[in-house]
């Protein structure tokens, strides 16, 4: 593969007391990309996100952002006796390497979520301020004494300029949990986006939209690759929106990774029939 | 001997202590598995049932005021729960713990107001607050009696739990209390049983308390009642025989810091212990380990 | 209203309310109730605000306020107890160990940070607990602080359980003023901040703030050491207030009155901690004094049941109305300002021209 890895996942399990929610999954994600991850209720997707972002230290594997080693961690006290997975002493010979997500934010990966999480007393352009804080240069003291002026200024400037391209001008002063479902669901994009992110993960951002507003954020997912320059890696159940702008697809069944290839690839792979598309003929 | 009889009085006064912490744990503890609400109020309730007694038997034979205090105890529980809490179901969890908070500054205000600020002595009660002597050690008789009543009403407690039908309802309410209610349990009669439980084991507890003690102050409650949450957190909140059990840790520790001449600390120890296990093990000896979901 | 008008409006109203207490002062005898109500109002604002800075805009239930007052108070009095009187306040620890006095504001400021070191020291253990263990866990550590301070092997630092008393104290009523209000204004400076902001992003949502890139650990943090801190300082005051002090003063009766007054207030608004600090201590010390007096006729009607205590009890009654049917306070999560009342009273008289709220939000 000649294009840079910004996001490589290697032999990552993630066991809770016995029970296995993502089976050594690996995958790669490229720069420029869109990436979905695919596959029926409960076969560890959303837990595969809160590994990469650091709400869970995976219990065995190693995750790398644009080639660095992000997170490893190996099964350790309890978990050493209770480990079930694949290659249990592969990484027993480094430190647990487990930043917390508001670092892994700062590095360059910003996320949403399945059940949207604004923050709710906020309004539109406070929620995106907000996350303006992470590239802060002020302290305490000079942020207290308003000596960063300049900053806040330029913090304001670039949340308005968002509010702009994300077409939500005309709701700026309402309260965020006021907007209409698809309006929070852009919302939640724009203020990942304001935290200047290289790698975007979007947990499944069509939920609950209607087919209208699932084509408009196939265009507004493509169009802000575009602006942002950014790489994106998607848990999708809308298979429209997922065959539409997916670079690459991998679908995941118990936890284990059971396919990977193109949209075209994926929909012709007899195991992906079986093991998902076959079970909800609907989706 | 020597060293027993200097020491046994301490260990007896922290057995007999743990078990009255134990009868005011039990109603946190309940309250605290199916609310998820700290009950502020439960010591100021259990000073109440204290102060009843003064009162009534300055009207009244003791064995009619002691069923009558009960009664009355009981009483105040359920009705602090329907008045105060139970509007604020749906409420965060904050507004009612700041309603908990507000009833115990209010009874604790009306009991300033009723005794005018000064301790009220407790009258002695015939045959437990009698004198005895055990290996050489005078104490009252409700040292002895303190944690053979408080094992006996604790496994009556866990039975009722495990085998009646309440008891069920009680357990599905306190494992999850949305579903339970889906589930066409009466979540209104359950929440006021365990308010009612828990308050009668708390009267008990006050009764056996305070024998031991000179008077009733309008703050007494306070600080047992604060000692019994910390049992109940100790043992694992929402636990019963974890609150017991550390009700009587807690109950036995204090009193031999007191022994050793370090009195100042015993109320502090409790809550360094409290601050040990928060950190240490946040669920407690017995609690359930329970995970938030992102 | 364009910033700059807003901020004259301000100052101009500030300036009128010192200057307004400058001249009661004057005219009014010095023993009126209503320069009790005054002091102790300013600064029960003071660690009102700073308790809603943690429970109401970061959203930490923590309730181990009157533990950094003791402290603050502590150190205050330690620190400036002239060195003839030491011997004897500490009449049965030789004049204790300390045998310097330093000056006022040095020894306030100085509370203000023995109570943020103490805060950033217990922060480190408690601050991973969740909301309601949090709040039992800085209970406990309050109540650990004041049997330590009573202990009597620390005699000659604390006295043990004796009072400390002749520090120096305040007599005009403008001293709590002046400092409660700098206190409260730099608070104000604080959330309106981009750290602020981000204190509030943790009260919203824990998990969304972390995923901004807000450190929960450190935020936390930072909130509860400067709300210490000002804790610190308020105590202090109360010191000067009351010109004696005890560790037994700092139970945790004294933190839950702090808690119904930002409740009442409205958990979340400044200024609503500011107002209910003071109609709290006016009704409890003042207003309601009468309910206290046994011998109250209206006409010829003898009223039943006062006498002392009962005022309390009304009191107490009316706080759990409060509680129970406006939970939101007197200010929910607004603010008073005077584009606020201006609006509100555009309102009422222009009927449907003006569309903004009586406050303004923030």
């Amino acid at each position: 593969m000649s294009k840079e890895n910004v996001l490589k996942v290697e032999n990552v399990t993630m066991q809770f007391g016995g029970v296995i929610a993502v089976d050594n999954m690996n995958l790669t994600v490229d720069k420029g990309e869109i990436v979905s991850l695919i596959g029926p209720n409960g076969a560890g997707k959303t837990t595969a996100f809160n590994v990469i972002t650091g709400v869970y230290a995976p219990t065995n594997g190693a995750v790398y952002f644009k080639g660095d080693k992000i997170i490893e961690n190996h099964p350790q006290g309890k978990m050493k006796k209770l480990y079930q997975g694949e290659n249990p002493v592969m990484y027993t010979g480094h430190h647990a390497l487990a930043p917390t997500p508001d670092k892994i934010t700062g590095m360059g990966i910003a996320r949403t979520f399945q059940n949207i999480r604004l923050f709710k007393s906020q309004t539109v352009f406070e929620n995106i301020l907000i996350a303006k804080h992470l590239r802060r240069t002020s302290n305490i003291f000079t942020a207290t004494f308003r000596l960063n002026a300049k900053e806040e200024a330029r913090m304001r400037a670039e949340s308005e300029e968002l509010l702009r391209l994300m077409e939500l001008e005309d709701v700026r002063d309402e309260l965020a949990t006021s907007l209409p479902y698809g309006k929070q669901r852009h919302l939640e994009i724009a203020r990942a986006l304001a935290t200047k992110p290289e790698l975007l993960l979007l947990d499944e951002p069509a939920a609950g939209m209607n087919p209208q507003e699932t084509l408009e954020l196939t265009q507004f997912i493509g169009r802000i690759r575009d602006e942002f320059g950014l790489t994106i890696f998607m848990i999708e159940h809308h298979m429209d929106l997922v065959m539409e702008i997916s670079d690459r697809i991998y679908v995941l069944d118990f936890g284990k990774p059971i396919a990977e290839g193109t949209p075209e690839e994926v929909r012709n792979n007899p195991r992906v029939i079986e093991a998902y598309l076959g079970g909800a003929q609907d989706e | 001997m020597d060293w027993m009889s200097r020491n046994l009085p301490y260990l007896m006064a922290g057995i007999s202590v743990g078990g009255q912490y134990a009868l005011i744990a039990i109603g946190y503890t309940m309250v605290y598995g199916i609310l998820r609400l700290i009950n502020f109020a439960h010591g100021d309730i259990f000073m109440v049932a204290g102060l009843i007694v003064v009162y009534a038997t300055t009207a009244m034979p003791i064995y009619i005021a002691i069923p009558l205090m009960i009664a009355a105890t009981v009483f105040l529980g359920f009705l602090v729960e329907r008045v105060a809490y139970k509007p604020l179901r749906s409420a965060p969890r904050m507004s009612i713990m700041i309603s908990a908070i507000g009833v115990s500054y209010l009874l604790q205000n009306m009991a300033l107001y009723v005794t005018g600020g000064l301790s009220q002595q407790y009258p002695a009660i015939p045959w437990i607050s009698d004198t005895v002597t055990v290996f050489g050690a005078t104490t009252k008789r409700v040292t002895l009696i303190t944690p053979v009543l408080t094992i006996v009403l604790v496994v009556l407690l866990v039975f009722l739990i495990k085998k009646t039908k309440i008891g069920m309802a009680m357990r599905a309410a306190s494992r999850d209390f949305e579903t339970s209610q889906l589930m066409g349990i009466k979540i209104n009669s359950v929440v006021s049983m365990t308010f009612i439980i828990g308050t009668f084991l708390a009267a008990i507890g006050s009764l056996l308390f305070f024998t031991n003690y000179t008077g009733v102050t309008p703050t007494a409650g306070a600080m047992p009642g604060l000692k019994a949450f910390v049992a109940a957190v100790f043992g694992g909140i929402g636990s019963i025989p974890g609150a017991v059990i550390g009700a009587f840790i807690i109950g036995i520790c204090e009193n031999i810091i007191k022994g050793l001449g370090w009195t100042t600390f015993s109320d502090a120890f409790t809550f360094a212990l409290l601050i040990v296990i928060l950190i240490a093990k946040p669920t407690g000896l017995f609690g359930e380990k329970v995970t938030d979901k992102v | 209203m364009s910033t700059k008008t807003k901020a004259v409006w301000n100052v101009g109203l500030i300036a009128a309310l010192l200057g307004l207490l400058f001249l009661l002062e004057q005219v009014l005898p010095s023993g009126s109730m209503l320069f009790t109500v005054l002091k102790k109002g300013a600064i029960y604002a003071l660690v009102a605000v700073s308790m809603n800075l943690l429970n109401g805009f970061t959203g930490l239930f923590s309730l181990g306020q009157a533990g950094f007052m003791l402290l603050g108070a502590y150190t205050y009095a330690i620190l400036t107890i002239p060195v003839e009187s030491r011997h004897s306040v500490y009449q049965y620890f030789d004049g204790g160990i300390i045998q310097f006095a330093l000056p006022v504001p040095v020894a306030l400021i100085a509370g203000g940070i023995v109570a943020a070191v103490f805060a950033y020291l217990i922060g480190l253990p408690v601050l991973r607990l969740k909301s309601d263990y949090l709040a039992i866990a800085t209970l406990g550590f309050a109540e650990i602080i004041r049997a330590v301070f009573q202990w009597d092997k620390l005699g000659p630092l604390t006295n043990g359980s004796n009072l400390l008393r002749n520090f120096p104290s305040f007599k005009s009523v403008l001293y709590p003023f002046v400092v409660a209000g700098i206190c409260i204004a730099l608070i104000v400076m604080l959330i309106n901040s981009t750290y602020g902001r981000a204190f509030k992003a943790i009260r919203d949502d824990e998990i969304a703030a972390e995923a901004m890139g807000i450190n929960l650990a450190r935020h936390k943090r930072l909130a509860f050491v400067i709300s210490s801190f000002f804790a610190g300082i308020s105590g202090g005051l109360l010191a000067m207030y009351q010109t004696t002090i005890q560790a037994s003063m700092f139970k945790s009766a004294m933190t839950y009155e702090i808690l119904l007054i930002v409740v009442i207030g409205g958990i979340g608004s400044v200024t609503g901690s500011c107002i209910s600090s003071f109609l709290f201590i006016a009704c409890s010390e003042w207003w309601l004094r009468f309910l206290d007096n046994e011998n109250l006729y209206i006409g010829s009607f003898h009223v039943p049941f006062l006498r002392p205590g009962f005022r309390k009890v009304v009191f107490a009654v009316v706080i759990m109305v409060m509680v129970l049917f406006y939970r939101k306070g007197i200010m929910g999560t607004k603010e008073f300002s005077v584009e606020g009342v201006r609006n509100f009273f555009k309102k009422k008289l222009g009927g449907k021209r003006v569309t903004e709220g009586g406050a303004s939000h923030e």
